[in-house]
């Protein structure tokens, strides 16, 4: 495991995350209204939402399906299962019960592997309805204590949710953070989840406790409110450090759930262990077990997508790109790898055409309007030489604006080329001449001095000499 | 008192006019009514509608169904659209539902015509209807006595000739004891047999609808109607209803009737020796009577009053004053909650919230609710080994006839003994009805128990034919 504690005095950090996701079915969990983001409130409502006396619940099947490519892709068993109610009283909870699943949940006993193959083990990822949305007005914090009056839209009622709750593996912020990105990751892979964390599609609780190596674990407490992936590694960092102070104080940690504010970076009590509900679960008795046939849960295995592990390595092994770079994550999150591979097969630059992919097609989706041969021909231009660098930036503009076309034309149109290195050496050398103060001072290790040989050579050639056509000639130089 | 079959035969023949059916039956409702204050509504103006509707399409020549032109009531805790649906409770005083429970829509389909709804123990809790918020229903038979309960508004709407027929829901005995107490049949089916859809839940896992009839052909007739697959309830069994009329006139030659030897204690000797009457009348038919045991069958009352509380604990906490019926206004949120809840609900009702609420706190549940699910699994063992040697089993509906208003209320445990014999085919999931069989003490009915096991309605219906045949 990789050890990169922060925590002073040989504080270990232990988090394990509790993160909901809104499934992406066309109806809700457990009626027929729609499960749709953004709708007028109180519209896709209905009996069995609303909890009218003598509604019942009935299962969504494309959920189960869902809820299943998560397990899976999590590693997780699939296994016959119960629903429990969780019986608290809220203004967004309209039955005054949620349907959740307890002790026999869909999925069990799965992992995720971070990068540098570190191993989260995935305790359970079950089935459950989310509430409706209250807003509260008036008073400071927008939360119901001290404010004026409430508002509740009951179109979030009912919408088909999966809780994944991973095992204390976590160590460090940043791996809750890599925990959070390639969860989500997956999702989107599965097309399970839109998984959008500002819209609370996906929304995480996390554990945090602190021990000492070698000694048990210690109280845990749960923060919520964590609405981004930033947000998680702050809040973490944060409250570790909180904890430490206590501890070191002289104090304890009581075990409580906590708020994160993301504007005062810092977690406050929400409610203590005392004061929590006592949720009374019980098996639901409208619902009957769910026992999913061994050639449903083959047919979901088989119909999964290749994940984003996997295609990362496969786009790594194309092109040369570290699998747990930044390169490779955000193109395979962005479902862009099968067109890199295609900018490839039309004979473009490898790492040249991940590059572009990561840097400039953010708006362009896993489909990008430039044709595959266009973008593999900018690659070639700029490999060989025919455009500098800054050149190939302004044509991909071009390129994107333009939704492909004849890069070469493009090029010529803009009046670029690039010299070729023997007109470029030609410039290095009469620049040698005109800076012998910046050169020497090169040649004597300052690697400083050799940005400015650099610019001025640039600058006389107006763009047309690539940068890194005269650094290799310089360096060649150098004696 | 004309028969459900019979109106049917007439209506669709068109020898008899639903409409005429129809007056005849307000005609009663508006003699006798204001004295059995069987219904909380009675619908008389859409019913003429209704009634109307169903000769036009005999004269017009056009199909009609099943139960054409029967009127029937309903108990109120059926929803029945844009019809207020109480309960009987003051919480759900108003609440106009907006959608039919798949019973009251099946009825339409069938042609029947709905004459209201019948008073019951408030959300079905009781055994007297003396649990009404807006009073109890008086029994037809002897009106300082009770008609039984919780449905004993559409027991006693049936057994008054208010309507040919009247559903019934039955949580731990609801239909079985009043239809005992008025003399008339009723039927608690399979569990998973008739949709819960639209059916406010007392205990979800126990509660069933089922009909009130005059007779066994009837009942017969209506469960055929109101049985059948539901997708909108998970709880419905997946398979078409069961053919019942078919099989009354098979006669009870060589089939098994159970005997419980291990009884609870405390039957009235007027109601037992109406049941030993049975067991003669079914040999003397040609079946044969078998010794049982059933051991668990003295903790049932007592995993009952957990399971069915706990159960009603979580379907009534939605009851907040919000989304519908009764609200108190108050000075903040959780005051409105508890004043709308402390108004809204009966003595009876709260009891059990409080009760259910315990026996599935932390702490607790082992101790209490765990406890009662081990027995619900004991008591179907019991029903199991049972069955290997014998079709069906006879026992009382009620250990007494119909008791006097008031002579229980102080009384809850009194009250909760007059389920003693019901409970068990709930817990189970089994069917059970029960049959009029002559009268006990003070010329009041008596009914004798039929009880099957799971899907078992046949073999139920043949014997409940044969004792009504037998009389």
């Amino acid at each position: 495991m990789s050890e990169v504690t922060a925590l002073p005095n040989g504080w270990q950090l232990i988090v394990g995350l509790e993160v909901h996701v809104e499934l992406a079915t066309k109806t809700k969990m457990f009626s027929a209204s729609a499960n749709r983001f953004g709708d007028e409130p109180n519209t896709n409502i209905d009996p069995v939402t609303l909890g009218l006396p003598g509604a019942l619940p009935v299962l969504n099947q494309h959920a189960i399906e869902l809820a299943m490519r998560i397990g899976l892709a999590l590693n997780c068993k699939v296994q016959p299962c119960t629903f429990h109610r969780k019986n608290y009283f809220y203004p967004d909870l309209p039955k005054a019960f949620q349907i959740t699943q307890y002790d026999h949940p869909l999925n069990v006993d799965g992992h995720l592997m971070l990068p540098g193959d570190v191993c989260i083990g995935i305790e359970r990822a079950h089935l459950e309805e989310d509430t409706g949305k209250s807003t509260h007005f008036g008073g400071s914090s927008g939360r119901i204590h001290g404010s004026d009056y409430s508002l509740i839209d009951f179109n979030r009622a009912g919408v088909p949710l999966v809780e994944i709750v991973s095992r204390p593996d976590i160590r460090t912020s940043e791996q809750a953070r890599q925990y959070v990105a390639e969860l989500r990751s997956i999702l989107l892979a599965v097309g399970a989840s839109d998984a959008k964390m500002e819209e609370g599609s996906m929304r995480c609780d996390v554990n945090v406790s602190v021990h000492k190596p070698g000694t048990p674990f210690g109280t845990r407490c749960e923060i919520k409110n964590v609405n981004s992936i930033r947000s998680v590694g702050r809040a973490i960092d944060y409250e570790s450090r909180r904890q430490v102070d206590v501890i070191e104080g002289g104090g304890t940690i009581r075990q409580e759930t906590r708020h994160w504010d993301d504007a005062t970076g810092r977690t406050e009590t929400l409610r203590t262990k005392e004061d929590a509900d006592d949720y009374r679960y019980f098996l639901e008795p409208d619902l009957v077990p769910l026992v999913p046939d061994q050639s449903w849960i083959d047919a979901v295995r088989a119909a999964l997508p290749k994940l984003p592990a996997a295609r990362r390595q496969s786009l790594s092994e194309l092109c040369g790109v570290d699998k747990d770079g930044e390169s490779a994550f955000v193109v395979v999150e962005r479902g862009q790898d099968d067109y890199v591979a295609a900018v490839v097969a039309a004979g473009g630059d490898p790492r040249r055409a991940v590059v572009y992919v990561q840097q400039a097609f953010a708006e362009q989706g896993a489909t990008p309007k430039v044709p595959a041969k266009d973008l593999a021909a900018l690659t070639i231009l700029e490999r060989d030489s025919k455009v500098t660098s800054t050149q190939a930036k302004t044509l991909l503009t071009d390129l994107i604006e333009a939704g492909g076309g004849d890069v070469a034309a493009m090029a010529s149109k803009r009046g670029f080329e690039a010299l070729d290195t023997s007109a470029v050496e030609a410039m290095v050398d009469a620049a040698i001449a005109a800076e012998p103060g910046a050169w020497q001072k090169y040649c004597n290790g300052e690697e400083k001095a050799l940005g400015a040989l650099v610019g001025a050579i640039m600058k006389s050639s107006k763009g047309k000499a690539d940068g890194k056509v005269i650094t290799a000639l310089l360096q060649a130089k150098r004696p | 008192m004309q028969k459900l079959v019979d109106i049917v035969a007439g209506v669709t023949s068109g020898s008899l006019k639903a409409s005429a059916v129809v007056e005849e039956h307000l005609a009663r409702i508006g003699a006798r009514e204001s004295e059995i204050h069987a219904f909380n509504l009675v619908t008389a103006d859409q019913a003429r509608v209704d009634a109307a509707k169903v000769d036009e399409d005999v004269k017009a020549g056009k199909k009609v169904g099943a139960l054409a032109g029967v009127p029937i009531a309903l108990k109120d805790n059926m929803c029945t659209r844009g019809v207020e649906t109480t309960c009987s409770s003051k919480i759900l005083q108003g609440w106009k539902p907006p959608y039919d429970a798949t019973v009251v829509t099946k009825l339409r389909a069938a042609g029947a015509v709905i004459m209201g709804k019948t008073n019951l123990d408030e959300f079905a809790m009781g055994s007297s209807t003396e649990n009404s918020a807006f009073g109890p229903t008086k029994n037809p038979h002897d009106v300082s006595r009770v008609p039984g309960g919780s449905s004993g508004g559409s027991a006693a709407a049936v057994s008054a000739g208010f309507a040919a027929a009247s559903l019934g829901s039955d949580t731990g005995g609801s239909i079985r004891q009043p239809a005992a107490l008025c003399g008339v049949v009723g039927v608690k089916p399979t569990y998973g047999v008739v949709s819960r859809y639209g059916l406010v839940a007392f205990a979800s896992s126990l509660d069933q609808i089922g009909p009130f009839t005059s007779d066994v052909r009837d009942a017969a007739t209506l469960l055929e109607v109101i049985s059948g697959h539901d997708p909108m309830d998970s709880t419905s069994i997946p398979q078409p209803a069961p053919s019942l009329v078919a099989v009354l006139d098979h006669g009870v030659a060589g089939m098994r009737i159970g005997r419980v030897t291990d009884l609870p204690e405390g039957c009235e000797p007027d109601v037992l020796a109406r049941l030993e009457a049975a067991f003669d009348a079914l040999r003397n038919a040609g079946a044969i009577i078998v010794d049982i045991k059933l051991p668990s069958i003295q903790y049932c009352l007592t995993a009952y009053y957990l399971i069915a509380p706990a159960e009603a604990s979580s379907n009534l906490a939605r009851y907040d004053g919000v989304r519908f019926g009764n609200r108190v206004e108050a000075a903040d949120l959780n005051s409105m909650y508890a004043a709308t809840r402390e108004a809204g609900f009966g003595e009876e009702v709260k009891r059990r919230i409080m009760l259910g609420t315990y026996a599935l706190s932390a702490g607790y549940y082992d101790a209490y609710y765990g406890k009662a699910l081990k027995v619900r699994r004991l008591i179907s063992d019991d029903f199991a080994r049972a069955y290997e040697k014998t079709d069906v089993i006879l026992t009382p509906t009620s250990p007494s006839v119909a008791f006097k208003f008031g002579s229980k209320t102080d009384n809850p445990l009194a009250m909760y003994l007059c389920d003693v014999f019901t409970i068990p085919t709930n817990l189970a999931g089994h069917p059970a009805m029960s049959v009029p069989f002559g009268t006990g003490a003070d010329k009041m009915p008596v009914g004798v128990q039929v009880l099957a096991t799971t899907l078992g309605e046949q073999a139920m219906f043949k014997v409940a034919a044969e004792l009504e045949r037998s009389l």
